[in-house]
């Protein structure tokens, strides 16, 4: 599982081999290929694009092409061991609902986002007085598809005022896992293994 | 090249066939034609279903119009339904006219049935494919495959004999027919009655046959089958050349001034070469009669309740006879149903008729699907 983003890594190592999985906002698929092959993974996908769906479904996969906002709705209650989404929070139009689906439909989650807090975000913003275009978020403000800018400070919060417990989280900079210390500060991109 | 093993065959049922509508078809004939080998333990086998104009003719040249099969671009060694590994088999509809029991078969007086003929529905055509495939002892298949009618057939399949496949790709079509679908076929059916050569049916083995109606029949549908930006493309505005040499100039009378006319009569006009009036009669009202949730007490979601298939459904964006909403409820009922199911709607310019088209992204996910 080198071969996948690292928070895609952390993610498929922590999953549990046999089990099922639904990964909202799949692409084109590479993590539930990942799970099927290695981990014997039942996994399904959700992705709005059509051509990543549809090169996802050209692989053999099961992916729905569908909207997260609004399709998750449709599963049952804990259809998955496990929802996962990955660099989607940040661009649900409400993530905190979204949230609630994914613990619903999946009786474990895992989160990933970037960072909004990372200090290189800060600093550009600090001393440019413009919206941060960094190399993790290298898209100008007005085509960004996030528009939910989240802190690993304030999903914190919204985890303590939902009740759901962090089983595991994790944290990167510079395409590496970095220790717990200070992450708001210093990690580009943030992995939470969630329960309700 | 691999030649194809093609085969045809027809086979009357071993026992009455029971329908939706209470009464039994006996002596049904079902035409079919076979491409590929079955395995020695029959588990390579895919039923295609046709539409509802479509026939058995599926990969092979069409006796009649002498045109290749209709899914030739789908269906063959290394095509996205390879033949070289599946079995491909594709039967007449009940209702139809192409070798399978239908409107034009005797009946039990020696005389042809007409619109004594019972109607059917989607499930009773599936019923009698089912009995083909008893008939050949093919009890799992691979796949069942189908756009627009015919995928309707393969959701009924999938609804009514959840056991007899293993994966179900429906393309291009709907769980249930709409009030526009129903009024669109309701235009055809009133041509064809409308025509004074109809005579309630009853023009068999008379030289007069109710073509006039069933060409506008298809002419209507045929508007149906395609997207408006298509139609633009292909014709736009543009004037037919005159007998007389005349290039692009109006008549000022009713010949067929714009090329889009001449294109409808002339797809009307050769529809009646091939295809029985009364057939489109019973064909159009079974897919009207079609309504998957109905059939399983209003919830669609149970009417795949249990299921161990994998579903795959394919919409077009320029489809507006079976749009994307009515795949993406078929989805949202597998997903409540914990199904597994995989969906795309693709782009693609030609209307409902994309999934007969050449669209390439369709091949990969047929691919894709079947394995």
């Amino acid at each position: 599982m080198d071969h996948l983003r690292p928070d895609l890594a952390v993610i498929a190592r922590h999953i549990a081999p046999g089990t099922r999985a639904l990964d909202v906002g799949c692409g084109e698929g590479e993590l539930m290929e990942a799970l099927q092959r290695e981990k014997g993974v039942v996994a399904r996908g959700m992705e709005i694009d059509s051509e990543l769906v549809e090169r996802a479904m050209s692989r053999g996969l099961s992916v729905v092409q569908g909207d997260a906002d609004r399709d998750l709705a449709n599963y049952p209650d804990e259809a998955f061991d496990y929802a996962i989404l990955s660099q989607t929070l940040q661009t649900a139009e409400r993530p905190d609902l979204m949230l609630e689906q994914l613990l619903r439909v999946g009786r474990r989650a895992f989160v990933s986002f970037p960072n909004f807090a990372y200090w290189r975000m800060r600093f550009s913003l600090l001393f440019h007085g413009r919206m941060p275009v960094v190399r993790h978020l290298p898209v100008s403000w007005y085509e960004t598809q996030n528009i939910h800018h989240v802190t690993v400070e304030d999903f914190r919060l919204m985890l303590a005022e939902k009740g759901v417990t962090v089983e595991r989280s994790w944290f990167f900079a510079n395409g590496r896992e970095i220790d717990g210390g200070n992450t708001n500060w210093r990690a580009e991109h943030a992995v939470y293994q969630l329960i309700r | 090249m691999a030649t194809l093993a093609l085969e045809t065959g027809s086979l009357t049922l071993p026992e009455p066939l029971p329908l939706d509508s209470g009464r039994v078809l006996d002596q049904v004939t079902i035409a079919y034609e076979t491409i590929g080998t079955l395995n020695p333990d029959k588990s390579n086998a895919i039923l295609v279903f046709h539409a509802l104009t479509g026939d058995q003719y599926v990969a092979k040249r069409h006796p009649i119009t002498g045109k290749p099969g209709w899914w030739d671009r789908m269906i063959g060694p290394g095509k996205p339904i390879d033949t070289q590994r599946h079995h491909v088999i594709c039967a007449n509809v009940i209702g139809s006219c192409m070798g399978s029991t239908g409107p034009a078969s005797t009946a039990d007086d020696a005389k042809p049935y007409a619109m004594r003929f019972p109607v059917i529905t989607i499930r009773d055509m599936v019923r009698a494919q089912v009995a083909l495939l008893d008939a050949l002892g093919i009890t799992s298949l691979h796949a069942v495959v189908g756009g627009s009618m015919g995928g309707m057939q393969a959701l009924s399949l999938a609804a009514n004999f959840p056991d007899r496949a293993r994966r179900v790709l429906a393309i291009a079509t709907t769980a249930r027919h709409s009030a526009q679908n129903i009024a669109f076929h309701e235009v055809g059916r009133q041509a064809i009655m409308a025509d004074p050569n109809w005579k309630d049916g009853q023009y068999y083995g008379s030289r007069r046959t109710p073509d006039k109606g069933l060409a506008v029949a298809r002419m209507a549908a045929h508007i149906t089958y395609l997207s408006e930006a298509g139609l633009t493309d292909k014709f736009g505005r543009r004037l037919q050349d005159r007998p007389d040499g005349t290039k692009g100039a109006k008549s000022f009378g009713f010949d067929a001034d714009f090329q889009v006319e001449s294109y409808l009569r002339h797809q009307g006009l050769s529809f009646t070469d091939r295809f029985d009036a009364n057939s489109y009669l019973y064909i159009t009202r079974a897919m009207d009669y079609f309504d998957l949730a109905e059939e399983h007490g209003g919830r669609l979601a149970d009417a795949f309740a249990g299921t161990k298939a994998r579903f795959c459904l394919v919409s077009f964006d320029t489809d507006w006879l079976y749009p994307t909403s009515d795949a993406r409820a078929v989805v949202h009922a597998l997903n409540a149903a914990a199904a597994e199911v995989s969906f795309v709607e693709l782009s693609a310019p030609f209307g409902h008729d994309s999934f007969l088209l050449d669209v390439p992204a369709l091949d990969r996910v047929v691919r894709g699907f079947l394995g």
